[in-house]
């Protein structure tokens, strides 16, 4: 079973069933597969806040959703995840491409790589790191955590994780 | 009109259907005018009312209402193309477009300027798209409702603010009491 597979059929096991998107290389391949998945609905929108915007509306009509985005995306979504999500206490797992770590080809990438985990923790969000293929294991746990705790939750997910970086 | 008149003018329609309702000044005076457990008032995150409204339209059959500003839509431009792009047809997008920041002291917005919010969203797709004149949006909201066609309403009215107290709610209960409003 691929990697992408696994973990849209832990979504799909934990009744996730509304997933919005804004995409990165690294993603491509879980976002085709939740494309192709009938037990989701897939949102793309075009800004990390107005997706979490589109998770807090599905969670309240009674949806349980995520968002995959980039870790450029903390830094767009500090003040939705603070007075929305947070404020109003509504969980969001946020499976991330953690660009900017080892084999990133593009500099600027570990510009915001370095202040990824320095600003979650400030968040008080909890955060998981994907580092090998096996660290998957634990999504499903994550998942049920994330809905036990009604926080967001958030999931990096490295270049070694997804097998290195293409033909970088 | 000013916004508090055109909210006065419509709470008796919007009263039985699932209110989104923008940051600030426009929660606050809805707030005060007809509180309902059917409204989800936005205490913080300007520019979400139309993503958060789409989302709760999409996952749900019950009508949702989302009450937005001029300013606030064009805080969240990406929200036009994927409300024309992920139809539902019991979503109404109501924009109160008073062509001013109303909640920081009326600074003037874009919208009160060259920039036409319905011709931006026509343009990025959404089909049905009326602007009106303040005194005419009662009878448009109740005709859009009753179309059961996704719709987006423009209501040009003017700039002013009544004096109305913050929310003092917990945001928790208001989503909870939202929530429940919505199983209802």
């Amino acid at each position: 079973m691929s990697i992408h597979t696994k973990i849209v059929d832990d979504l799909v096991a934990n009744d996730i069933s509304f997933v919005t998107t804004v995409p990165c290389k690294q993603l491509a391949g879980v976002i085709d597969e939740i494309e192709a998945r009938p037990e989701i609905f897939h949102i793309p929108a075009n800004k990390e806040d107005e997706g979490m915007g589109l998770c807090a509306g599905a969670f309240m009509g009674g949806k349980r959703p995520a968002i995959i985005m980039q870790n450029t995306a903390i830094g767009v979504t500090i003040n939705t995840l603070a007075t929305l999500t947070q404020f109003y206490r509504m969980p969001l797992p946020m499976l991330i491409s953690y660009r900017g770590e080892l084999r990133e080809p593009v500099a600027c990438q570990v510009e915001m790589a370095v202040h990824t985990k320095a600003l979650l923790n400030q968040l008080n969000i909890p955060t998981y790191h994907f580092h090998r293929e096996s660290d998957a294991n634990e999504l499903d746990a994550i998942l049920k955590y994330t809905f036990m705790c009604n926080k967001p939750v958030a999931i990096l997910t490295d270049a070694s994780f997804w097998g290195g970086y293409g033909d970088q | 009109m000013i916004r508090s008149d055109v909210l006065r003018d419509i709470a008796p329609v919007i009263r039985d259907h699932l209110v989104v309702c923008n940051i600030g000044l426009p929660s606050q005076e809805l707030h005060l005018l007809d509180d309902q457990p059917t409204n989800f008032y936005m205490l913080g995150t300007m520019g979400l009312s139309s993503s958060i409204g789409l989302g709760l339209a999409l996952a749900q059959n019950k009508k949702v209402i989302s009450i937005d500003g001029d300013g606030s839509v064009l805080t969240n431009f990406g929200t036009l193309p994927t409300i024309a792009n992920n139809v539902a047809d019991n979503y109404i997008l109501l924009i109160i477009d008073n062509g001013s920041y109303g909640s920081t002291g009326d600074q003037p917005t874009y919208a009160g300027k060259k920039t036409s919010l319905a011709a931006v969203a026509s343009a990025c797709g959404c089909e049905t798209v009326i602007e009106c004149q303040a005194s005419e949006t009662r009878e448009v909201l109740e005709k859009a409702l009753a179309s059961d066609k996704m719709t987006i309403i423009v209501c040009k009215c003017e700039s002013g603010n009544i004096k109305v107290p913050v929310i003092t709610m917990d945001p928790v209960v208001i989503r909870d009491r939202f929530m429940k409003a919505v199983k209802a």
